[in-house]
């Protein structure tokens, strides 16, 4: 995208921004300028022009991408199955913060995930290999074990050691893109469950209280910015799902520098309450970050 | 006559290259492997080829019947070029020349007893349905193994170095892979047999291919009446027997101007040192050629000869620790161990006695598994399928999608399946210990077995309180192990697949109708 066309779309999902949140919100105009809000929640897009709108109000890229720096964009690539089964990230999601971050001036962009389907598969049939590629990024290999190292996790209860990707060490900013789904062991799968694709030894978080597990690891280091895809969401049958028939179209995307907060806003699209997921619940009590989305400056804009 | 004498350099060059081909696919990441590149470099392979013959009469597996007639035509020039346990003889006999120099080899009688009773022991085994003889001679499958088991870990350990070091310069082209299990079994046994071949041709050439290799025999009764063949020419030969001293197969009786064409592996070597063209590869009923036709050649071989650049190789498996699974759940150790009584074999294996009357146990499909959950088994099908491979759903699991060991099985062993047909193949069935279960045992959430089903036969069904425990449902189980792989409980897992005997078509999962979910006009917050 252009630096005009970038600039322009801005400026419009700022007007939107005003109209958007219905009576309720009006109080709140007068703090309405892109980079202060605490969430940002986009529907009824296309993935990459959802999160052009949400980024804008933001703030930009800029803000969060310094020139130079290289970023760690992660997004669930977790499954061997198609973009339509919303098994994984939207690739063309992932293709666009990309490119929104080479246009920030990133060093470089990198991007993986420590799959449960075997890996060359996941990123290749997730689409986002091919996405990731032409937009200029890295797509790197978290297979085996010697790409992870071992790191405390001071605040955790459960979790209290893990071994991460080295990626995580050596890049200055994080994208965590998750995908929201359905998720049968830890209710849905948002932003704080898709860290679980950074560490090595999954296992030790089922056999240790996976719900506190997922809440002691967000604690350790909280991404630069979350954004939630939501545009094809699986309502049933996750994280894998079964077959199309366990997604709806949604088109929505939330944006948030709170994994909290994102994930709470996410679970409200879903249909469920976020006090009811335990690791929301959890991370709340540990102050990682809020549930109570009526305490927050909330973006909402349609397109 | 002259262009006979490049006969020996093509031999060498088309080996190299036909070796290099087939050793790809055992030591490359599976991800790089096509099963078009797969079936055109095992296709020729006669032992594989004759098995999948017998069960489909396919052309696609007629590959045994391109050799018979390459036999007849010009002798074993299949135990020459094609057969890459073949080339790995002269490797090593051309190594034990360079590096010592060692007296040359001279003519010696045929093992004809010990050669015939072999290839009939394994005939009689064969016909009372055991392939074990064929599994444990069978040259290509030796080969297979050799490479599976001794030379992969040790290019996976130097590719992994590598792909270190160019990920250091943000290059990820080579994968670092990781190796999930030693077989100690396939392993010993391929270190055992490796030694003996490089004894036996260090000492002996191809006294491999003319004694134990069934292969061997077996064309060595049809290339005593090829077409074209290695003859000595009686008024051009001045009897200096360099043609013997260079015979890798033993087999030129100078004295007696005589060759042994069942032993003969057409490896043009005579041809190469004689000085007086009084060898030559000509038609069986061919007139003697005039001596006016033909020029003396001067040969120097050992300008020929090119300096050996010696690898080496460090194998220092002690890296490959950080591999092993770690075990998690120490502070509850699970205590109802796993009863499983039968393993799976690969979808596309429809049974157990077609599987291990047909596997042997080439470790091709071990290698090529993207998941490795294929490993070679050491007594899970009793002593006689010692080596073939079973479904390991502690080192991975079947992947849903994928269709590639029944497509590139040589032998046929395992047949392929279309995807469609391969996510309803039921191998195994899934059995849930439920006081293993993290669930039971911890009250914590967990279903890691659920997440990991790809048709949700595993599901998550209420428990106490707001838990959920797993629950299987058996009739669209297909036994893939994801479960199992994934299942977080140590010693015992918590879930397992037991395996079947007769493979199944299991029922479709479940599906529910299309949700039609109100997302309304606005947001929920």
């Amino acid at each position: 995208m252009k630096r005009r066309d970038f600039i322009i779309k801005g400026v419009s999902a700022g007007l939107v921004a005003g109209t958007a949140g219905g009576l309720g919100n009006i109080v709140k105009l007068a703090a309405a300028v892109p980079g202060s809000y605490d969430l940002v929640a986009v529907r009824d897009g296309e993935p990459d022009i959802m999160f052009d709108k949400a980024i804008a109000a933001m703030g930009g890229m800029p803000r969060f991408v310094k020139k130079g720096q290289k970023v760690l964009v992660k997004p669930n690539i977790g499954w061997d199955v198609a973009p339509e089964r919303a098994g994984n990230t939207n690739p063309k999601l992932v293709g666009r913060i990309i490119k929104h971050c080479f246009n920030a001036g990133a060093a470089e962009v990198y991007v993986f995930d420590n799959t449960c389907d075997e890996w060359n598969l996941c990123y290749r049939n997730s689409g986002i290999e091919k996405a990731v590629k032409d937009a200029g990024g890295k797509m790197v290999p978290g297979n085996t074990e010697s790409y992870y190292h071992t790191i405390q996790i001071p605040a955790g209860k459960s979790l209290k050691t893990a071994k991460i990707h080295e990626l995580l060490l050596n890049t200055d900013v994080f994208i965590n893109v998750p995908v929201l789904k359905h998720h049968s062991s830890a209710n849905l799968s948002l932003s704080m469950k898709n860290l679980m694709g950074v560490v090595w030894d999954r296992r030790y978080w089922h056999r240790n209280d996976l719900q506190q597990c997922i809440a002691d690891f967000a604690s350790l280091r909280k991404p630069t910015l979350n954004v939630i895809d939501g545009y094809r969401v699986m309502m049933r049958n996750g994280p894998r799902g079964v077959s199309t028939a366990d997604v709806v179209t949604m088109k929505q995307l939330i944006m948030s520098q709170d994994i909290v907060a994102a994930d709470a806003a996410a679970t409200r699209i879903f249909g469920s309450n976020p006090s009811d997921i335990p690791h929301i619940r959890i991370a709340d009590e540990m102050k990682t970050g809020t549930l109570k989305l009526e305490s927050l400056n909330i973006n909402r804009i349609k397109i | 006559m002259r262009q006979l004498l490049y006969l020996k350099n093509i031999r060498k060059v088309i080996s190299i290259f036909s070796f290099i081909a087939i050793s790809f696919v055992f030591i490359a990441p599976p991800q790089w492997l096509s099963v078009g590149y797969v079936t055109v470099v095992t296709w020729l392979q006669f032992i594989p080829s004759a098995i999948q013959f017998t069960d489909v009469l396919k052309i696609s597996a007629a590959g045994f019947i391109a050799v018979f007639i390459i036999t007849f035509f010009g002798g074993r020039l299949y135990c020459s070029v094609i057969c890459p346990l073949g080339t790995l003889q002269d490797i090593f006999s051309w190594l034990a020349r360079r590096i010592k120099r060692k007296e040359h080899l001279r003519f010696s009688k045929a093992h004809s007893l010990f050669r015939y009773s072999s290839l009939a022991i394994i005939l009689i085994l064969l016909g009372a349905g055991s392939i074990t003889g064929v599994l444990l001679l069978d040259p290509y499958s030796n080969f297979g193994r050799i490479m599976a088991s001794l030379i992969r870990p040790v290019m996976v350990f130097g590719g992994n170095i590598t792909a270190g070091l160019l990920e250091s310069f943000d290059v990820f082209a080579l994968p670092r892979i990781a190796y999930k299990d030693f077989h100690f079994g396939t392993l010993i046994f391929s270190a055992l047999f490796l030694l003996l071949l490089i004894i036996m041709s260090v000492k002996r050439g191809r006294l491999f291919c003319n004694t134990l290799c069934p292969v061997g025999t077996l064309l060595g009764v049809l290339s005593k009446v090829s077409f074209l063949r290695i003859r000595l020419d009686e008024s051009k030969c001045n009897s200096c027997g360099k043609c013997s001293k260079n015979c890798k197969s033993q087999c030129i009786d100078v004295a007696k101007k005589q060759v042994d064409y069942s032993r003969c592996v057409t490896c043009f070597n005579c041809l190469d040192v004689c000085p007086s063209v009084g060898v030559s590869y000509t038609a069986k009923f061919a007139k003697k050629a005039g001596i006016d036709q033909i020029n003396t050649l001067e040969i120097n071989a050992g300008a020929r000869r090119r300096t050996l650049k010696a690898i080496l190789v460090i194998s220092a498996f002690s890296g490959l620790k950080a591999y092993a699974t770690r075990v998690t759940g120490g502070e509850n150790p699970t205590t109802i161990p796993e009863a499983r009584t039968r393993v799976s074999t690969p979808p596309g294996s429809e049974n157990n006695n077609h599987f291990n009357a047909r596997c042997t146990a080439c470790q091709l499909c071990v290698t090529s598994c993207p998941t490795q959950v294929l490993q070679p088994s050491l007594i899970e099908y009793g002593i006689e399928g010692f080596m073939q491979p079973y479904m390991n759903y502690h080192a991975g699991f079947c992947n849903y999608e994928c269709t590639f060991c029944g497509e590139a099985c040589p032998t046929g062993a395992i047949q392929s399946l279309k995807p469609d047909e391969k996510k309803l193949k039921r191998v195994g069935l899934a059995k849930f210990i439920e006081k293993n279960c993290v669930v039971y045992t911890d009250k914590t959430d967990c279903g890691a077995c659920s997440e990991h089903c790809p048709t949700k036969a595993v599901n998550m069904v209420p428990y106490e309180g707001k838990l959920a425990i797993p629950r299987v449902d058996e009739k669209i189980c297909i036994g893939c192990g994801a479960c199992e792989f994934a299942c977080p409980t140590r010693p015992y897992r918590a879930i397992f697949v037991e395996g079947i005997a007769q493979h199944e078509i299991a029922d479709k999962p479940l599906q529910d109708k299309i949700i039609f979910k109100n997302t309304s006009e606005d947001f929920p917050f």
